[in-house]
Formats: structure tokens, sequence, C-alpha cells
């Protein structure tokens, strides 16, 4: 449980901005297209290069890894890009990083079932050990499936070619790829820009009861009022580059 | 049996053939024939300079002189595989990588050669030195520009794949590899294939110049088959050295994706 805290963020055309979000608050932001939305989800994910400095709780990004980073202040881009062939392919890197922390290994895996020949990734990840003390832990394949069963697939989903995938299926499902990496933080843009009122409404669902049991920080560019209101929380506008209450 | 010598009359008819094939270009409308002429001319006063620095450079067997041709023959190779990519680094990377990577590779493996395998005395001996170290910088030079080129090319079309890698919390390394392990890959068929198929189709252009020379056929190739094994080593030694610098290049210290570092595409390319 930890709240996030954006400290004098200036990237090109935005800022210095300061914002602070408690453990477990959700804040929406909106503005005009190209005010700077997702070049400030950027700038707190460290995609970019930029000024300024974030807190994760107590910790300054400054002295967490990049890759450490990324992964404990998880951003969801408004385009999803998958670099593998399967689905399942995405998710068993972060299962097997689990499996060094003694957790129980997913014995019937459910892409497991479908392709027996899928390979576990079995390169040791080359990360910093201090990563893992203060990560909550990675979630069990049960809580998985419940994700995807929420967001309207079945596990097989898992099996799937990337390729096959609709735009509105990617997006749902690097919203389970994301979680799947327990994140302290979610910054989240646009997640439901292609997606119908129904599966809005699932994406909803799923990321508010991961805000709600993981006590996680959401940060979340959304330009449907509509969603704001439904969700609730704090909501800010991106108005001269700056971040003002919306009125 | 001795060398033929070849006269200014000899080379003039051979030169009617390049201007034939520029009339052609003309007449076809390919609108390369401006080129021919230019690239012709140019390898014929590049060549008999060349011949020019070599002949005095044997007559004197002086290090700081072979320095100095090496030198330039690398200051050259390193323009020529800046010119051969499409997205370039900036600033002095755009020449360093190219440049070091060379050095690294064609310089080491070519003292290589010339102290252990020949074992020439001196070593700088400028006859074996010259040519050697020209065929080790001029294969290196292809392998490293085509590798340089796949890489940037790779990772610009990429930028959306390699930054999810970065988000799912991989490092640079990881977000890379894959676009790495293609540049290398490309880089390297073309030695491996030339390899595959020498003296089938073509002999090599050395062993050709040995037998033309006189050598005995066997001794031609064996002096090909030991450039051949040279050349494939130092294209992969300078492939990777450039590949690895770049791919680094690519990545700042907070191992962000920095596509910014690349200039805009080369229209020429």
């Amino acid at each position: 449980m930890s709240g996030l805290r954006l400290e004098g963020i200036r990237s090109r055309a935005l800022g210095p901005l300061d914002l602070t979000l408690a453990a477990g608050e959700l804040v929406f932001v909106s503005g005009p297209s190209g005010s700077g939305k997702s070049l400030l989800l950027r700038a707190v994910a460290d995609l970019d290069p930029h000024e300024g400095e974030v807190w994760l709780g107590e910790e300054p990004r400054s002295r967490i890894a990049p890759a450490t980073w990324r992964r404990r202040v998880g951003l969801l881009p408004a385009e999803a890009f998958w670099w593998a062939e399967s689905v399942g392919e995405h998710l068993p890197s972060i299962l097997s990083t689990h499996a060094d922390r003694a957790a129980p290994e997913p014995v019937s895996r459910p892409s497991s079932l479908l392709r027996p020949a899928l390979p576990r990734l079995p390169k040791p990840l080359r990360r910093p050990p201090g990563r893992v003390s203060n990560h909550p832990a990675l979630p069990d394949p049960s809580t998985m499936t419940d994700w995807l069963d929420r967001l309207g697939f079945a596990p097989d989903v898992l099996g799937w070619s990337v390729t096959r995938l609709s735009t509105g299926e990617r997006q749902r499902l690097a919203l389970v790829r994301l979680l799947a990496q327990t994140p302290e933080a979610l910054l989240l843009d646009e997640a439901t820009a292609n997606l119908d009122p129904s599966n809005s409404a699932r994406v909803e669902s799923v990321v508010e009861t991961y805000r709600k049991a993981q006590g996680a920080a959401v940060l979340w560019v959304s330009h449907d009022p509509e969603q704001r209101r439904r969700i609730g929380g704090r909501s800010l506008i991106i108005r001269n580059e700056r971040l003002e209450p919306e009125a | 049996m001795t060398l033929i010598h070849l006269s200014p009359f000899d080379l003039g008819l051979a030169s009617i053939l390049v201007l034939l094939l520029a009339g052609m270009s003309w007449r076809l409308r390919l609108g390369i024939e401006r080129r021919v002429l230019v690239s012709a001319a140019r390898s014929t006063v590049q060549l008999m300079l060349v011949g020019l620095v070599l002949k005095v450079l044997f007559a004197q067997t002086s290090l700081p002189l072979i320095g100095l041709m090496a030198l330039v023959m690398l200051s050259v190779a390193g323009y020529e595989v800046m010119q051969r990519q499409k997205r370039r680094y900036r600033g002095v990377w755009g020449y360093g990588i190219g440049a070091l990577s060379m050095f690294l590779s064609a310089f080491t493996v070519t003292l290589l050669a010339l102290t252990v395998i020949i074992g020439v005395e001196p070593w700088y001996q400028p006859q074996y030195l010259i040519p050697l170290l020209g065929m080790m910088l001029g294969n290196t030079m292809s392998g490293i520009a085509i590798a340089l080129d796949s890489l940037t090319r790779q990772a610009w079309d990429a930028r959306g794949r390699i930054e999810a890698r970065l988000l799912a919390g991989g490092t640079w390394d990881d977000a890379i590899e894959e676009v790495r392990r293609d540049a290398l890959r490309s880089g390297l068929i073309p030695i491996i294939n030339a390899m595959a198929t020498a003296g089938l189709v073509s002999l090599p252009g050395m062993m050709t110049g040995q037998i033309l020379a006189g050598s005995p056929p066997m001794e031609a190739a064996k002096y090909q088959l030991l450039i051949m094994f040279l050349i494939a080593a130092g294209t992969g030694l300078g492939s990777m050295a450039a590949v690895w610098i770049g791919s680094r290049r690519l990545f700042d210290e907070r191992q962000r994706l920095r596509l910014d570092r690349l200039a805009a595409a080369n229209q020429s390319r």
C-alpha cells in the first residue's frame, strides 16, 4: 500500500506539475487532445526524458532500478503492443519469476493443456534481487483466471495467437498482462477507448476491484465524462500545461 | 610464367565498354549514365593513386607511413559505414560506432594474421599488411553497415513492442534482444554465403589475382582460404561490437528507448 507523489514533473509542453495520490486513491485526468495527458503518464512511468521526481510511498524513483520501477508503477498505454506469438507467452515470464520465490507452481495452467509444447521461458531474469523484498506477491493462477473471466475470456485465450486478437481484445488482455505484474500504482491511458459499453464496464469493474484489494493508487486518463461520473474519484483537467480541478 | 603487363591502350579498350554502358543507360533513359561515368573515373584516379602510394610505401617499409595509410583507410571506411545508414546516430556516434568497431575487429584480426599465422618479418611489411587490412576493412565495413542499419531501422519500427517490454518490467537488454539478434544475423549472412559458394560460382578476387600473377593454384587457394576465415571472424567481431554499442546507445541511463538519438531518415537510402 503506497501512494504516488509527482513532484515538479516537466516534460516538453507540460508542467511543472505536482500531484499527490494517496494509496488506493483514484484520480481522473482529462484534457483536449494534444494537451499532454499521455506524455504525463509516460513521464511518470519514466519512458521519456523529463525533469522531476516521482515517489512511490517513501521511495523516490531515482533510487529504484528503471525496470523495477516500471513493474511497480504499471502503465497501460492507449495502444497495446505484443511481442511474442501467443497471449500466454506474455505472462509465464511473470509467473516464472514468481516461481523463484517458492510460490506454488501453476500446475494446470490452461495454456499448457492446449499447447503442451509451449516453452516455459527458461531464461533466468536478470534483475536486482532488491526488487523482490518490497514487491507484493504475484497473483496465483486462479486470480488470473478470474480476471480473464470477468473481462469475458475463457482460460484458453492464453493459447491464442496475438495476431488473431481484435483491438478491443488486445486492450482488455493488456490489462490482464499489466495486473499480472501486480503493480502498486496504475497509470491507465484511455483504458476503455476501443470498447463497447458492456466491455467498458467490465474493465472498470476489474480496475476498481484491483484498486480496492491492493490499495493501488490509480491515475486514469479518460476523455469520457460519463465514466468519470460513474466511477467517482477526483477529476483533474490539463489546461495550459497545468493540472486543474475539473469545474 | 611471367605477368603480362597492361598498357594504357589495353585499359583504354576496356574503358570503351564502360562508355558503351553509359551510352546504353542514356539511350534507355535509366538516368544513371552520369553515375556510371563518375564512379568509373573515381575508381581510375583512386586506384592509380593507391598504386603510386603503395609503390612508395613498399620501397620504404616505414612504420609511421604505413600507420598513416592504415588510418586513412579506416577513416574512409568509417565514413562509408555512416553513409550507408538510413537512420544514423546523431553526433560523433554516427561515425564513431562504425569506425571503432572496425578498428577493433579488422586491426586485431590483421595483426593476429601477420604475427601468428603468416609470420611476416617485420610484421608491418606493407606488401602483406596493406592488402590484408584492405580486404578486412572492406568486408567488415559491409557487415557492420548492414548490421547497424538493420538495428536502427528495426528499433524504429518496433518502438511499441520494445516499450511494451520495458513496461512489463524488462531491462533494456530484454527489450532489444530480438532486434539485436536479427541485426547481427543480417550482418553475417553475406560472408556466410560467400564462404559457402566460394570457388563454385566464381573464383574470389584475391585468388584470381594471385593466379594471374603466376602463383600455383593450390597456393592461391590456401591464401584465399586464410583470408576467408579472417574475414568471417573479423566481420563477426566487428558486427557484434557495433550492434552492442549501437543498441546500448539506443537507451539512456534510465533505460528509456531514445529514438531521438537517431537522425531523420536519409532519403537517398
